[in-house]
């Protein structure tokens, strides 16, 4: 049936089938043309990302480091209140014996140490004494560690080893939601050690502060750059993209000289008498500074978007609607405004996606009160070294970003973004 | 009732001049009466200064000197939306962001009217341009066609009596622009209203006009009717802007009466009707329109040999470039109907036209 209905190019073959070798030529010529740029965002971009998500779950170090104790300890009752058994401290003392030799251990302390302070210090002092100890010759492995630390006889360091002898853990997402698992299940932490909600959501409604002044700064210079004849638009244009020729290390460093309490704006204003010397307004190292820095950095990620949609919009609209009555405001605004809400929307998520992720800007002049979750991240990436906890929380971050653009596609619709 | 002044004045520009950059004026002068339920095409080559005009008349440029008056009143100073004048633009103008109901209702939605008088006065509107189904639809769903006849229900929705056509038809093919004109005429006809039309397509003009104003460089060349502007060009310009024409150039050698003898450049002497022409011994052009001019026939003093340089076959009839006193460029239209002598290339042969049919322009 189906082959007295496939149409038959001239030499036999089906129309398909000579239709796709045809173009199969071109498929190819066009794919090794993206081939680079392919292999680079693979490896720059994909790969990374993928890393990333993994090291926030990965949690090899114990069972890899402490194998014999992974096992025999599976079976030690957690919510008994009494350290483990002889053979546990036997297969314990054997495993460290071998990761000492192999300087494995000090690692394994680092990252029990993120999980329950005080287990570093516990481990590298176990691990001189163990070098010492003759496995053969030791009648008793649990008083042997006893007497080397009595934090072994602590069941809560056993609990912890135990809860992170899996390979994969939630260990990292848990610390990033400001959570932790004791012997009684998942519970919150201490308010004062609570900081990964406060500063997620410090994060988001900064970012929405800032595109919002970006909006409110950006759409009147579109507006005149779409507008304006073409001699000063382009001036105009100029200024704009001005900052994108200035290194952004040097514009931050000059909003702080501006911004300081001994800085150029408060002098004005003390000279001019609006506020008293010893009363000078904190504009930096708080929410203000870097609100201020950033809406300044990333103002023509909002502007361009607008001028290219208010740009296809012909000055005939505002004509038309004049023509027909509406004076001023009124052909503004239910004629010109509502079709360049495309650039708004693309604007707004060009901006509000740089923001929340932002991190030298708000590292300069944020102080503490001013930094964001990428801060944090970064923190953990390069000076705390907890990666996996770094992993965590931009994996978070990752996901809030995607779930908030999905919102904005249901809501605003992403067939509403142009870019021009 | 108003008064057969205002009725004959509904539209006046008095002395208007319009400059962009203050040395050169792209209006010079422009005197102008409109009467009432007149349909007034400003007919020009593309930037001659009528679509200039068109948008001092509503509001959109100002007047850099003389007086525009609506109805009586000066409108210099009145904002364009104040002005109550309806506009139909070049590219439609429809709101990319309504619905083709909600373009009609703006105008009325501004003026504040209710709901209910608002919704019976669009589907009129939309009847009236027989596209009451597509209240619905975006501008972005209709043909060019469609779109067209959209754009001029809006601008008469509100009932303006002035109403304004900036090249409404430049968009559409040739058929359906054809069809429009005839819609335009008839709804300009059965509403009583006033319209200023701007084109650069002088069928169009000639099709659909009362009047037709012929600009260029600045001023009106000539105003008048559309028969008035065919048969009987006052300028070169005109004669040569409107339809296809003859133009041969010569000197005048002496008038009498309405007739004046015109020695071209070739030697040979001309009788024709002295229109534009000026004194004795000036330089002046001769217009004749292509299908004044017949092949053979008696001999009079304007009969002449041409000689057949090319033959266009165009159906209905056979165009034939000719050289006629020493102007290759001579058209005639040969009607293509039985009995008719088929001329072929290279032939010699004379041509003959009456003393009337040919006007003596300005040089």
């Amino acid at each position: 049936m189906s082959n007295t209905n496939t149409v038959l190019a001239s030499d036999g073959t089906s129309l398909k089938k000579s239709l796709a070798k045809s173009l199969r030529r071109q498929k190819i010529r066009a794919l090794l043309l993206i081939a680079p740029l392919l292999f680079f965002v693979l490896l720059t971009f994909i790969a990374p990302i993928g890393d990333m998500l993994f090291r926030s779950v990965e949690n090899n170090i114990v069972s890899d480091t402490l194998p014999r104790t992974v096992k025999v300890l599976s079976k030690w009752d957690s919510m008994s209140g009494q350290a483990p058994d002889e053979e546990v401290f036997e297969a314990f003392a054997r495993d460290l014996k071998i990761a000492v030799k192999s300087k494995l251990h000090t690692k394994l302390g680092s990252r029990l140490n993120y999980e329950k302070t005080g287990i570093s210090s516990l481990v590298r002092q176990t691990g001189r004494k163990v070098k010492k100890l003759d496995l053969d010759a030791t009648p008793s492995f649990k008083d042997a560690f006893e007497k080397m630390n009595k934090k072994w006889m602590d069941p809560s360091v056993w609990q912890t080893i135990q809860q992170f002898s899996s390979k994969y853990t939630d260990g990292y997402f848990l610390a990033a939601a400001d959570l932790t698992r004791t012997s009684e299940g998942i519970q919150k932490v201490d308010e004062d050690k609570k900081i990964y909600f406060k500063l997620f959501v410090r994060t988001l409604y900064m970012s929405l502060g800032i595109t919002f002044m970006c909006i409110l700064l950006g759409y009147p210079i579109a507006f005149l750059l779409a507008t304006l004849p073409m001699r000063s638009s382009n001036v105009l244009m100029i200024l704009v993209l001005l900052p994108f020729w200035t290194s952004l290390l040097v514009r931050t460093s000059a909003w702080k000289v501006l911004l300081q309490n001994q800085g150029v704006i408060n002098d004005f204003l003390v000279w001019l008498g609006v506020i008293a010397d010893g009363n000078r307004l904190e504009l930096i190292n708080n929410v203000t500074g870097t609100v201020i820095a950033m809406t300044h950095i990333l103002l023509p990620f909002m502007i361009l978007p607008l001028f290219s949609v208010m740009k296809t919009i012909p000055p005939t609209y505002m004509r038309a609607a004049k023509s027909m009555g509406a004076n001023d405001f009124m052909a503004f605004r239910r004629v010109y405004f509502p079709q360049s809400i495309p650039g708004i929307g693309a604007g707004s998520i060009l901006v509000f996606i740089l923001a929340i992720g932002y991190y030298i800007t708000p590292e300069i002049v944020g102080g503490t009160k001013g930094v964001f979750i990428s801060n944090r991240i970064a923190y953990h990436i390069s000076s705390s070294l907890n990666w996996g906890l770094g992993a965590a929380l931009g994996a978070i971050l990752l996901v809030v970003v995607l779930a908030l653009y999905w919102l904005y596609d249901k809501f605003v619709g992403i067939d509403n973004v142009k870019l021009g | 009732m108003t008064t057969n002044n205002t009725d004959k004045d509904f539209v006046v520009f008095d002395h208007v001049q319009k400059s962009y950059d203050g040395e050169n004026l792209v209006v010079k002068d422009l005197n102008l009466n409109i009467s009432k339920g007149e349909f007034l095409t400003l007919l020009g080559p593309s930037g001659s200064g009528k679509t200039t005009c068109l948008m001092m008349l509503a509001g959109f440029e100002t007047a850099t000197n003389g007086d525009i008056r609506l109805d009586g009143s000066p409108i210099n100073n009145i904002p364009p939306h104040k002005r109550g004048i309806g506009m139909v633009f070049q590219n439609y103008a429809l709101f990319p962001h309504m619905t083709v109901g909600e373009n009609l209702s703006f105008p009325l939605e501004v003026r504040k009217m209710g709901k209910s008088e608002r919704e019976e006065k669009v589907k009129h509107a939309l009847d009236m341009v027989q596209m009451g189904e597509f209240s619905g639809r975006r501008p972005s769903q209709l043909s060019g066609g469609q779109q067209q006849r959209i754009a001029l229900a809006r601008a008469l929705v509100f009932n303006p009596q002035l109403v304004l056509m900036d090249e409404p038809l430049g968009a559409l093919d040739k058929q359906l622009r054809e069809h429009m004109q005839y819609e335009i005429k008839h709804l300009h006809e059965n509403l009583g209203i006033t319209v200023v039309y701007v084109t650069h397509d002088q069928s169009e003009a000639l099709t659909m006009s009362d009047r037709v104003a012929v600009f260029e460089d600045g001023r009106i060349q000539q105003l008048s009717s559309p028969d008035d502007l065919y048969e009987r060009p006052e300028n070169s310009f005109v004669a040569q802007f409107i339809g296809e024409n003859n133009k041969l150039v010569g000197q005048v050698a002496s008038i009498k009466g309405k007739v004046a003898s015109v020695k071209l450049d070739n030697g040979a002497k001309v009788d024709c009707l002295a229109v534009n022409c000026g004194k004795v011994g000036s330089r002046t052009t001769l217009s004749i329109r292509p299908e004044r001019v017949s092949l053979g026939g008696t001999k009079s003093k304007n009969t002449t040999d041409a000689v057949v340089k090319e033959l266009i076959y165009l159906g209905d009839h056979i165009r034939c470039r000719m050289e006629v006193h020493g102007n290759e460029e001579f058209i005639v239209k040969v009607p293509n109907s039985a009995g008719h002598k088929h001329l072929v290339k290279g032939e010699k042969t004379s041509v003959t036209w009456a003393k009337e049919d040919c006007r003596a322009l300005d040089a």
